[in-house]
């Protein structure tokens, strides 16, 4: 029974990390990628970590295997984080059929300054004269 | 056929191994070969996972502990260096 439970999760976190790879080979940018591999990679690892927890059954491997699976679900989200920023701060192209970057336009790249959000014409009598000094300042500065 | 679970998940990471590398060899720009490396060292955690299991050697499993970690810290200095290094792609 064991033996079984292990092969299920052994074989299905090999394949989620197998569906990981195939996405970030055939995926047509980096933002598209990071989704494959961060999700799918840390599943799988993370499944993996299950069945070798639940084949070993001490309490110091379940303890360890958890702690395998914290770490990546803490670390994944923040490093995919830091590398997308970077790629979008380089200017890394993104896919032609992607229809909202909605930081186009409104970032620096040589003083990494995002500028406040398009004026709009709004009903907000207290907001609006904040928002038009703040980009006067940003675009002078 | 427990042993043949075994094989299936080496022979599945293998092959995930493989097409990371593919990705990291062609690139095209920087922070996708630091995709790549990532995916790369959390399928090597995956392996020792599976070799835990095939051998039964729970030592292994503070490997994968510092690797994740190692990992992660690599990917940062990576975005960082990427971040403040000033090098853009269409200069």
């Amino acid at each position: 029974m064991i033996e079984l439970l292990t092969a299920v999760f052994l074989v299905a976190g090999a394949g989620f990390m197998l569906i990981a790879a195939l996405g970030l080979l055939r995926m047509p940018d980096l933002l598209t990628r990071m989704h494959a591999t961060t999700k799918a990679g840390v599943l799988g690892a993370g499944l993996i970590m299950v069945g070798a927890a639940i084949f070993i059954g001490q309490l110091t491997v379940v303890v360890k295997a958890v702690a395998v699976i914290a770490f990546l679900i803490l670390t994944a989200p923040v490093a995919a984080h830091a590398i997308g920023r970077a790629g979008y701060f380089m200017g890394v192209p993104l896919w032609s059929q992607t229809h909202t970057d909605e930081l186009e336009g409104r970032y620096d790249p040589e003083t990494h300054i995002l500028a406040s959000g398009p004026e709009k014409p709004s009903g907000n009598d207290i907001q609006a004269p904040r928002e038009n000094s703040d980009s006067d300042s940003s675009r002078s500065g | 056929m427990f042993d043949y679970a075994i094989f299936v998940a080496y022979l599945l990471l293998s092959l995930a191994l493989v097409l990371s590398f593919v990705r990291l060899v062609l690139g095209p720009s920087l922070p996708d070969r630091v995709v790549a490396l990532e995916l790369l060292a959390s399928l090597t955690v995956g392996f020792i996972g599976v070799a835990v299991v095939a051998t039964g050697r729970s030592a292994f499993l503070d490997v994968a502990m510092v690797l994740a970690l190692t990992a992660f810290l690599a990917a940062i200095a990576f975005a960082r260096y990427l971040e403040k290094g000033g090098h853009r792609i269409d200069d």
